[in-house]
């Protein structure tokens, strides 16, 4: 191989991967998430694959704005906190349907990060990532003291019988985990898509050298702010989803700088930019907070913080292209 | 649901915000130094100063030294620390893209406080009865005597920084080496040791901020995140690299923290801070004083 592409795979690798990788390993992957529920029955183990699925899926969208397109944003919780808050709102001060109230939320959540996106997207590399965090506190502290929407109280949504058209399903469970394996299938098909359309090259143009895209005439605050429409509207089908799984929210639930932390650290240790590395890492990282959860006992003693924590520094520094980057180099030798 | 405070209150709520500032500006100053030295953003910024208060508290705790006297063991401590963070991290990633410079620190800070919190708990402590301490009357306001003292010996620190990045051999190899790398390295300047120096000064400034905290606010593993808060939006709104800046935002974001707290509610004073800095941005990307 003469030119060995850095970090995002050129069309000269992808023939060969979509014969050995491309399609049998997504094939047995997909069989064996359609299978799990049958297979594994105790409501832990559903749950931390609940769990997996959502923030892989979160992880996911992030990475189509700050992997694809380079912009870092460090306030995402905005997002799941519009997703989960529209539709528990609906539901408990109008008695709408969560399924409307996911719609609402996604184009709430796509509303904002246009409003939110446009004044932004004119800062540049650490400052977005700086102003991102702002808009973030802003509305953590709003949430907090807005009493219509539960204040710090937060939100108890009512509890009904499982059925489809309630999106409850408290006693059987495994309808949420296909909803949001659903959901996480979606998001790596678009995900997939872009990488391969123009907007994908736009967004990578942009990512590698703002001016140069431009200077060719890629419309660069278009074409960003399509990523983060895109990325919004997936986070914040996410955050209704955590809604009517946990039927219990307040803003340190669903707004909290954490969040938005923990999603971009899922991506970038499993490989920012790249089409599995959110996966990867939402596979590796949620299943080992888990543990050291059970291990440790609660959040008290911050085991999983201690791990996530060194691990972005050691990945950042040594492995920049995450836990994907390191096998697609193993496998290169 | 605007309610006028009276003018005394006012007075002395400006008064309280611009003490305060300095002390921000103190922490800020050391985060635009290092960005003008190598433009890397060290979002582990607040631990650093989680940990400057830390060390005060335990020398407080453990040997009964006083914060005050532990000032200059607390910047040592940093100084050490904020050199091998360079040496350690740093140094690998400076030619890395965006993505890989944020997360090296960011990982960093999560890093510490989780740490802070496995060793010492999430515990509020305090140092319970440092020598300096209540308030005093200042020409009928009412001022904390610690706060009134930190924000001087900030100023002092301030001044010492300025000095020593002005009239100093080593702080104008420094600003040379912040102005042109290569050109400095071509002139003799030893640029390496030059960054390991700004990384040990910029950590310093929230050692010895951290020392003077220590002594009228709780200590605790997160008790940096709010000030790295303040701190970016200070450096941003200052001018990124501006030391200068650093001091004028700092003092004009401890007033509005206090006045918007006044006027709206306390519950969004921060909510004010935030939004200037976004409105001051968005019309000048570079801040008040930067010059790019």
């Amino acid at each position: 191989m003469a030119l060995p592409p850095a970090t995002t795979p050129g069309p000269a690798a992808a023939p060969r991967l979509r014969l050995s990788w491309g399609a049998v390993v997504p094939g047995l992957l997909l069989l064996a998430a359609l299978a799990f529920p049958v297979l594994f029955r105790l409501p832990y183990h559903r749950d931390v694959v609940i769990k997996l699925y959502l923030y892989a899926m979160l992880a996911q969208a992030w990475n189509i704005l700050a992997g694809y397109c380079g912009q870092v944003s460090l306030g995402h919780a905005v997002f799941f906190g519009t997703g989960a808050y529209a539709s528990s709102v609906l539901q408990t001060a109008w008695g709408g349907n969560p399924w409307v109230g996911l719609a609402v939320g996604v184009v709430i959540a796509v509303a904002l990060s246009q409003v939110i996106g446009y004044p932004c997207f004119r800062l540049r590399g650490h400052y977005f990532a700086i102003a991102t965090i702002a808009v973030g506190e802003i509305v953590h502290t709003l949430a907090i003291n807005w009493e219509f929407i539960g204040g710090a109280r937060g939100l108890t949504l009512p509890i009904r019988p499982d059925a489809l058209a309630d999106f409850q399903f408290a006693t059987a469970k495994y309808p949420y985990y296909y909803i949001i394996l659903s959901l996480l299938i979606l998001c790596l098909l678009v995900s997939w898509r872009i990488e391969r359309t123009r907007l994908g090259y736009y967004l990578r143009a942009i990512k590698e050298d703002a001016d140069a895209a431009q200077s060719v005439g890629v419309p660069i605050t278009k074409y960003k702010l399509i990523a983060m429409a895109v990325s919004a509207a997936f986070v914040a089908a996410g955050g209704t989803f955590y809604a009517q799984y946990v039927l219990y929210i307040d803003p340190d639930s669903v707004l909290p700088l954490n969040l938005s932390i923990l999603i971009c650290v899922l991506a970038v240790i499993g490989g920012v930019g790249t089409l599995w590395g959110p996966l990867v890492g939402a596979a590796v990282l949620i299943p080992l907070s888990e543990f050291t959860r059970v291990k440790f006992g609660g959040t008290g003693s911050a085991v999983d913080l201690l791990v996530y924590g060194a691990l972005l520094t050691l990945v950042a520094v040594f492995q920049p292209t995450g836990l994907v980057g390191l096998v697609q180099r193993l496998r290169r030798r | 649901m605007l309610s006028l405070p009276s003018a005394e209150v006012l007075v002395q709520g400006v008064l309280n915000g611009v003490l305060m500032g300095c002390i921000y500006a103190l922490i800020a100053a050391g985060l635009s130094l290092i960005f003008g030295l190598m433009e890397i953003v060290n979002f582990a910024h607040g631990e650093f100063l989680m940990l400057g208060m830390y060390t005060a508290f335990w020398m407080y705790t453990l040997f009964a030294l006083d914060p005050l006297l532990s000032v200059p063991i607390c910047g040592a401590t940093l100084f050490g620390l904020g050199w091998l963070t360079h040496k350690g991290i740093i140094r690998r990633i400076l030619g890395a893209p965006m993505l890989a410079q944020i997360f090296a620190t960011f990982g960093l800070g999560i890093f510490l406080r989780a740490l802070a919190q496995f060793l010492w708990t999430p515990d509020f402590r305090q140092v319970s009865n440092p020598w300096i301490q209540g308030p005093v009357r200042i020409l009928g306001i009412s001022v904390g005597l610690p706060q009134l003292v930190s924000s001087l010996a900030s100023l002092l620190a301030f001044g010492f920084l300025y000095w020593f990045i002005t009239r100093t051999e080593t702080g104008a190899a420094l600003e040379a080496t912040a102005e042109d790398r290569q050109a400095a390295a071509l002139m003799g300047i030893d640029t390496e040791r030059m960054f390991s120096l700004g990384w040990g000064i910029g950590s310093a400034c929230v050692g010895v901020a951290g020392a003077f905290l220590a002594m009228f606010f709780y200590v605790f593993p997160y008790v940096g995140s709010l000030f790295a808060l303040l701190a970016y939006v200070i450096v941003a709104l200052g001018g990124f690299g501006s030391v200068q800046g650093s001091l004028a935002a700092g003092i004009i974001v401890g007033v509005i923290e206090v006045v918007g707290g006044l006027l709206i509610a306390p519950a969004f004073k921060y909510v004010a801070v935030f939004l200037l800095y976004l409105i001051v941005v968005l019309i000048r990307p570079q801040g008040l004083f930067g010059k790019f």
